[in-house]
């Protein structure tokens, strides 16, 4: 196992109580594997990227373990897990776009952050060179500003740069949303290759977007206002989902070929819980078509099937 | 109907704006009544400068923008509350289309001001009713609450809401689902549609081909600035003749087929970067491509 995360709690800290962003996740990643964690806005899935790299000033870990290759990682403790961010874990963030300093070539500023490593930028060259041959770009990018690049082009320079110490785990967190659908299959089929070239051992894709991660992820995990809601091998969750809220968020995605006079889709009615106050047991339970008394206590995430994990009394039925 | 005739917009940019960016180029397609027509296009395509200039909110270089026949950018101060009275816009993020200290109740109120001065108050109520009911919203979820008291789907269903309260003939919804959540926006989605039966034609702006797929009637592909191909949704989508289209269609993402399993085949990037943007010709029944040529 590359990660083993084990019932991690995230909390913000705010003026009103404790936000329960993250409120006890325990899964684990293999070597080689790539997880997408699917949700929507305000399920958790940045807060768990995050906190696996880098937690900013609000956020407190309450409880819980991670473990990378085997050793515990200080994720609670800012400047311990400066030993190991960008050599062990790396982050391609959000808005990858804007996430380079405008006022240094890209070259200058990829032999700045590698000898904060004490890593020479001489011997990395050839591989750097090799490596942004890979994504389609030459050795002239790093003689250039960021402002000279476009948005596609600075996001593959990024993820060049994010996995060039060939890092355990890559956390990408909603890599391809602002991406256009050419760029965005580019961008996604990039991350399969990294893999499958062993750049990173380990992949966790972060997005909103399930069929993307049909596309390129082993396995699937969803989340739902701060909890595990499912884990199974991606194209065994999209074709048979266990979960009503995994069932019902697939089911109101239109796909290219339906059509609104031929069959109607539905959405979800209501809204996620605030996290402020989460309700007792089944924090979907208020949406759920199928809740019944028992809901009331909280469903356990447990093994359904072979390989399948759930967090549902009528799944485990 | 709405009409584009020949519309092409060119932006100065550069110092004292001495180079200029022709961001839409020729581009003829109209929107009837009780239709959705997508405007479908990647970043820097021109798709929402088409929806600025027919809301006014920008003027088109060449050709013209006409509603029943009537050039939008020759309206005079009188004739412009009618057309803004019959033609709305809707855009991407609903946290910023709000005034953030105004509640509900005064963002409608303002169309009452604006539009509707002799009605009653009791008129003003049912109005107000007949509208929420109509985009799926309790009054008493919405009303006295501030935007940020609401989610997004909701405010994006107000923003429908407050323009339905016009006689309103044309409605310009620039990717208005791109912000929401997948449980939330085919609701809104649905919505579209269902208005669509009452006789709302719908300018449907989007970068997003299976939503586009979904809801419409009509297709527009745009590629820097030029139409490329269109026609009744079915056919752009079912039988896509553009290289750029074939493109588009093999780089979605799919739920039940991989990449590159797909029944189209992917054009050659030789192919697309060759790829005809010349006058439209029809190939089929309401189904246009363009071809090679100087338009």
């Amino acid at each position: 196992m590359t990660l083993v995360v084990d019932n991690l709690r995230v909390y913000y800290r705010t003026l009103r109580g404790d936000v329960k962003a993250l409120d006890g996740v325990t899964f684990d990643v293999a070597d080689g594997e790539i997880m997408g964690i699917a949700g929507e806005s305000g399920c958790g899935k940045t807060t768990l990227g995050k906190s696996l790299i880098r937690l900013d000033g609000r956020m407190r870990v309450v409880e819980g373990t991670v473990t990378l290759d085997g050793v515990r990682m200080p994720i609670e403790d800012d400047r311990a897990m400066n030993e190991y961010r960008f050599c062990d874990v790396s982050i391609v963030p959000q808005y990858a776009m804007s996430a380079l300093n405008p006022i240094r070539k890209i070259g200058r500023m990829i032999s700045e952050l590698l000898s904060a490593r004490g890593v020479s930028y001489d011997e990395t060259f050839p591989e750097l060179s090799r490596r942004l041959a890979l994504v389609g770009l030459g050795d002239d990018v790093l003689e250039r500003y960021p402002i000279e690049l476009s948005g596609g082009m600075k996001q593959r320079v990024v993820m060049v740069l994010s996995t060039l110490l060939n890092p355990s785990l890559l956390i990408a967190d909603e890599l391809t949303s602002a991406l256009d659908v050419s760029t965005q299959k580019a961008v996604a089929e990039m991350l399969v290759e990294f893999r499958d070239r062993g750049f990173v051992k380990s992949t966790i894709v972060i997005t909103h977007d399930l069929s993307v991660l049909y596309q390129i992820a082993d396995t699937i995990l969803v989340m739902y206002a701060g909890k595990l809601v499912e884990k199974a091998p991606a194209a065994e969750l999209t074709a048979s989902p266990k979960h009503p809220y995994t069932q019902l968020l697939l089911g109101s995605l239109p796909e290219v070929g339906v059509r609104f006079e031929e069959k109607r889709l539905t959405g979800i009615p209501g809204r996620p819980p605030s996290l402020l106050n989460p309700p007792q047991g089944c924090r979907f339970r208020a949406r759920c078509p199928l809740a019944f008394d028992k809901c009331a206590e909280e469903p356990p995430f447990t093994e359904v099937a072979p390989g399948r994990y759930a967090a549902c009394w009528k799944a485990a039925a | 109907m709405l009409r584009l005739d020949g519309v092409t917009k060119v932006f100065r940019t550069g110092v004292f704006g001495r180079a200029t960016f022709t961001a839409v180029s020729d581009v003829t397609f109209h929107v009837e009544q009780g239709e959705i027509v997508s405007l479908i296009g990647e970043s820097g395509s021109g798709k929402t400068t088409v929806g600025r200039m027919v809301l006014r909110l920008t003027r088109a270089t060449e050709g013209a923008v006409t509603v029943d026949g009537r050039d939008v950018a020759e309206l005079g101060r009188t004739d412009v509350r009618t057309y803004y009275g019959s033609v709305q816009g809707i855009f991407q993020d609903p946290f910023s289309s709000y005034n953030p200290v105004f509640k509900v109740d005064r963002v409608l109120g303002m169309i009452r001001a604006n539009y509707l001065q002799g009605l009653s108050d009791a008129d003003w109520k049912t109005k107000v009713r007949g509208s929420l009911e109509a985009v799926g919203l309790e009054q008493a979820d919405v009303l006295g609450k501030y935007p940020h008291q609401l989610s997004g789907g909701q405010l994006q269903r107000l923003l429908i809401a407050r323009a339905l309260m016009l006689e309103l003939r044309f409605l310009v919804a620039d990717e208005i689902i791109s912000m929401l959540d997948a449980s939330t926006r085919i609701d809104v989605l649905n919505l579209l549609g269902d208005l669509k039966a009452r006789g709302l034609g719908v300018l449907f702006v989007t970068h997003d081909l299976a939503l586009g797929n979904y809801i419409s009637d009509r297709t527009v592909i745009l590629r820097r600035g030029r139409v490329v191909e269109m026609g009744a949704t079915p056919k752009v989508f079912g039988s896509p003749a553009h290289p750029y289209t074939r493109m588009l269609l093999t780089s979605v993402p799919h739920l039940s087929a991989k990449w590159g399993e797909d029944e189209i085949e992917a054009p050659t990037p030789s192919s697309l970067e060759e790829a005809p943007d010349g006058p439209l010709q029809p190939i089929d029944d309401d189904h246009f491509v363009a071809t090679r040529g100087e338009r």
